[in-house]
């Protein structure tokens, strides 16, 4: 393709109307995923450096283990589960959207 | 046997681990004594050496352009690139540093491995896929898109080899020292033995050979890892509470190790070394690089998908294996411990907790399996360091720089190549000089460079239009030196490395990231509002063009040179 064909094709990406929410809509949406691990991580940060006696606390009667330990382990799985929701999303429904529009472009 | 001088050299990574000043000295090994030679160990790497090497005769045949020796021509999967990013990640410091930590002091180990892990979803939410479709070879071909070539190369040059200078320095100590005790090989052989495997692989076999490298070790490491943690839970009946009381009832400090202890000191410094690791990981250069290993965006998000899972998993992993060496290794203390005296430590250092616990659960053909991977974790970490590093050297600076764009492929393969041999030379050269350095603050340091340098000159002049060349650069530079100086001002290096009296440090926290990283935005941003060239209207008038390619993936580079 020659360069002014894709400048010309870019173009008309850039002025159809869907572009523009695609793009805010998927912003939208990782800036949100963004938020939410970074309260996740440093709430977790936050709470062990003002309130290191609670996370100490056991999590029953009679037992060993803090909560948070399990916390912890639950900031890892989480961390791991959020960037997988949002790999699978943008693999599917923000790619489809996407390549509808670069379809719509080039005809 | 653990000597006078080693003891000093663990007190003190084990004094800043405690005093916060240093979160990543789990990165640093410190300083071990010389074991008796493990054949077993030697065999089993002997082997892992062999198959690399024959990879690497493969790769080298499918390594004839410039693209192939920088992204092995774009044809890794998703899934095979998340594994060499984990592969890539998960240095021996972390696996046997973190493992170390959470044998010494429990909880702590735990926060620890959690900040390893929270710079990958942001790499996933805010990097991987404009990464992808902006880039070609190197995280300069991203920055520098519609930018002034010259000056935006430079930077992102210099930001990329400060960087891996600083990790490379680390990883070859941290190779130095743990060959030593695991293989009773000489430190300056073990160092040299380390850049020879790396130059070899890198050399001829460039991405492809490193990229399996990074997948043999992922797979190894995890396999072993996997094994140890579940022998453990075996042990009791897969229920973690029991091994966490039997670990209470034992561990000198009891009942502390199950809630937080001084790794973290105040606030300001807590949210400072958060933002480092966070950020940091989205401007590491040759994690960047694997990016562009995929041929589209959606494997792009595949890759950071899967090394996310791999690496959390494997940090879960090393909490498990600390526990049990709490537990395992006191059955055994004649075995494991200094004359047997659960007083005076493991036999070479706390950082060994890990190999110890590979001999206690599998016996000697486990542990020479765990000290190999050991060994093969440390050039897959290394391999990807020095093939960055050339990158930089022959595509941003040789073929756009200098050669202004017009240099062809073979004479670009030809100059990373000669860069890779000078770096691998010169990474054996630091290696040895720095072996009594204390190198605790060096990985640390390469985050903080990365997140306050590279990551938002990336950030910037990709989602913000009215970023400019003059913009960049200055608040690059401003991130990269506030980063480096305020690092020298703190305990880190002012007290342990230069030797200043206790106290007498001007900065006080663990790490500059919340500093220099603003610094560098608002210098980006400052700077950027107030140049109004010529260069830089044309420059914001690139940014819609660009936008289209790095949202929608138009005009990507395809599977590179093919």
């Amino acid at each position: 393709m020659k360069d002014e064909m894709k400048g010309d094709i870019a173009a008309r990406i850039a002025a159809n109307p869907k572009y523009e929410k695609f793009v805010s809509l998927r912003s939208r949406y990782s800036i949100i995923m963004t938020i939410l691990v970074m309260c996740v991580y440093y709430g977790y940060i936050l709470l062990i450096a003002f309130n290191k006696e609670w996370l100490g606390t056991k999590l029953g009667a009679g037992m060993t283990t803090s909560i948070g330990i399990p916390m912890g382990v639950g900031v890892i799985v989480i961390t791991i589960i959020l960037t997988n929701i949002y790999v699978r999303r943008a693999n599917t429904e923000f790619d489809e959207l996407s390549a509808e529009i670069v379809k719509e472009a080039n005809q | 046997m653990m000597t006078k001088s080693m003891r000093n050299g663990l007190g003190l990574a084990l004094g800043l681990l405690v005093a916060g000043a240093a979160l990543a000295a789990g990165a640093d090994l410190g300083q071990t004594t010389k074991q008796a030679t493990n054949w077993v160990a030697i065999g089993m790497f002997g082997a892992f050496v062999t198959i690399t090497l024959f990879i690497t005769k493969w790769a080298a045949a499918r390594t004839k352009s410039a693209a192939d020796f920088y992204t092995a021509g774009g044809g890794i999967t998703g899934f095979q690139n998340g594994l060499a990013i984990a592969g890539d990640y998960m240095s021996a410091a972390s696996f046997l540093g973190i493992s170390g930590l959470v044998f010494a002091s429990g909880f702590d180990g735990l926060i620890f491995s959690i900040g390893w892990l929270v710079g990958w979803p942001v790499i996933t939410f805010l990097m991987a896929e404009r990464l992808r479709n902006l880039g070609k070879f190197t995280f300069a071909d991203v920055a520098a898109y519609r930018f002034a070539q010259t000056p935006t190369r430079i930077f992102a040059a210099c930001g990329s080899l400060v960087v891996v200078a600083f990790y490379m320095i680390a990883q070859m100590v941290g190779a130095g020292q743990l060959i030593k005790v695991l293989f009773g090989l000489e430190y300056q052989y073990a160092v040299m033995i380390v850049g020879v495997l790396m130059m070899m692989y890198v050399l001829f076999g460039g991405m492809t050979a490193t990229t399996w490298v990074q997948i043999i070790k992922a797979i190894m490491l995890l396999t072993g890892a996997t094994f140890m943690a579940l022998a453990v839970l075996f042990q009791f009946g897969f229920n973690p509470e029991a091994l966490f009381t039997k670990a209470v009832e034992i561990h000198s400090k009891h009942d502390a190790i199950m809630s937080p202890g001084a790794l973290i000191k105040d606030p300001v410094s807590a949210i400072s070394v958060g933002m480092a690791l966070m950020f940091g990981t989205a401007g590491l250069p040759h994690i960047l690089m694997r990016f562009f290993t995929v041929p589209s965006a959606k494997e792009a998000r595949k890759s950071v998908g899967w090394a996310t899972t791999w690496i959390g998993y494997f940090y879960i992993l090393t909490f498990i294996i600390g526990f049990g060496a709490v537990v395992l290794l006191t059955q055994d203390p004649a075995a494991y411990y200094v004359d047997g005296d659960l007083a005076k430590g493991l036999k070479g250092g706390g950082n060994m907790a890990a190999i110890h616990l590979a001999n206690a659960v599998g016996g000697n053909v486990f542990l020479g399996f765990i000290s190999a991977v050991a060994f093969a974790t440390i050039l897959a970490v290394v391999s990807g360091l020095t093939l960055s590093g050339a990158s930089a050297v022959s595509h941003d600076l040789y073929a756009t720089v200098f050669m202004k764009g017009q240099a062809d492929s073979d004479h670009e393969l030809r100059v990373s190549k000669i860069t890779t041999v000078c770096l691998g030379i010169v990474a054996v050269f630091l290696g040895i000089a720095f072996e009594k350095e204390n190198v605790a603050y060096m990985v640390m340091l390469a985050f903080a460079i990365a997140c306050s340098a590279n990551f938002p000159v990336l950030f910037m002049s990709v989602l913000w239009k009215d970023c400019t060349t003059k913009g960049a650069v200055a608040g690059g530079f401003v991130g990269l030196i506030s980063s480096l100086t305020l690092t020298v001002l703190s305990a880190s290096v002012w007290e342990a490395v230069l030797k200043n009296p206790k106290g007498s440090a001007l900065f006080p926290y663990s790490s500059p990231a919340l500093f220099s990283m603003t610094a560098a935005f608002l210098t980006i941003y400052l700077v950027s509002k107030m140049d109004n060239s010529k260069q830089a209207q044309l420059e914001r008038s690139l940014y819609p063009a660009q936008k289209v390619r790095s949202e929608t993936g138009f005009g990507a580079a395809s599977a590179s040179g093919h």
